[in-house]
């Protein structure tokens, strides 16, 4: 999907968070001089088109009382897909990309308790004999989290 | 932290919240809530940081930042608070953090996400961050993203 100036504009307002208010979409559009069903129209669109993978609340694990962990695998290529497939069965597997290494497999584990992380790391090195390595983070120096479309 | 309610709400709104006019209105009637019920809820959950925004995640390859680098550095520990504050405030790092080294296979113990539209602009990236941290670093290396294998965000079990 080609994405034009006004598709750019939405999609860098609607990183921020959207107003609490019972016409939310329309209030952002009267923000950027859109009309409401242009704005939701191009929303879909986007959607439809992964290029906004998810529109929605962010909760924060943490607060939740769980917890989240970035965790690495070595994969054999020959295995990739079906090591995949067993990874990414876990709902606690939040994201997880493919990474240039010998490390090549980095996903995110999203628990509602801190015991979850483990847990789950356990259950998938069972299910495919690989190590999971567990990086948690130590500090924050960075909350913001936004792309210039 | 939440109650029942808060929890149906979350399952309700994990997959996203509608792209209709009134996204808050239907979600609260699948609910058995009120639209004003619903939103003095989320409020709260977003005053308690439960909920940290209402936001579009989006796909940075769709959007040509296809080139994607986790630069990853051996900082000496006693200097990597003050480094990674340094770092995590350079305009094109869009995540900083300390984690722990796996020794002896992973000997590293910052990292900073890079995003550029190649590879060439997030080499000159990782170059500018290795200044900054001088000979406060004893390694480093980069691992770009070559596919994004899942991308759901937090998934709530369902209980009983």
């Amino acid at each position: 999907m080609k994405l034009d100036k006004t598709d750019r504009t939405i999609l860098n307002r609607m990183q921020d968070d959207l107003p609490l208010v019972s016409h939310p979409y329309a209030a952002v559009a009267k923000e950027l001089g859109l009309t409401e069903d242009d704005l939701l129209d191009r929303m879909s669109r986007m959607k439809d088109a992964r290029v906004i993978t998810r529109f929605g609340p962010f909760f924060d694990a943490a607060a939740l009382g769980g917890a989240f962990c970035l965790c690495a695998m070595a994969v054999p290529t020959e295995d990739f897909e079906t090591v995949l497939t067993k990874v990414n069965a876990h709902p606690e597997v939040a994201h997880n990309y493919e990474r240039t290494h010998r490390l090549n497999m980095w996903f995110v584990l999203a628990t509602e308790t801190p015991e979850g992380i483990t847990n789950t790391a356990e259950a998938i090195e069972r299910e495919t004999g690989i190590a999971v390595l567990q990086f948690p983070k130590l500090q924050e120096f960075f909350i913001g989290f936004r792309v210039a479309a | 932290m939440i109650d029942t309610k808060d929890r149906e709400i979350i399952e309700a709104l994990q997959s996203g919240l509608p792209l209709v006019p009134e996204p808050f209105a239907q979600v609260a009637e699948t609910l058995g809530l009120n639209e004003a019920a619903l939103m003095y809820r989320l409020a709260d959950m977003k005053s308690r940081g439960v909920i940290r925004r209402i936001a579009a995640a989006p796909n940075h390859f769709k959007l040509g930042m296809t080139s994607n680098g986790m630069t990853v550095w051996d900082v000496e520990d006693d200097r990597v608070a003050e480094l990674g504050a340094q770092i995590g405030a350079l305009p094109f790092v869009t995540h900083c953090y300390e984690r722990p080294r796996a020794l002896p296979d992973w000997p590293y113990n910052l990292f900073a996400m890079v995003h550029g539209s190649d590879r060439q602009e997030v080499e000159e990236k990782r170059a500018e961050i290795s200044v900054i941290l001088g000979d406060a670093y004893r390694a480093n290396d980069i691992l770009y993203s070559t596919r994004i294998l899942k991308k759901t965000g937090l998934r709530l079990k369902k209980k009983g």
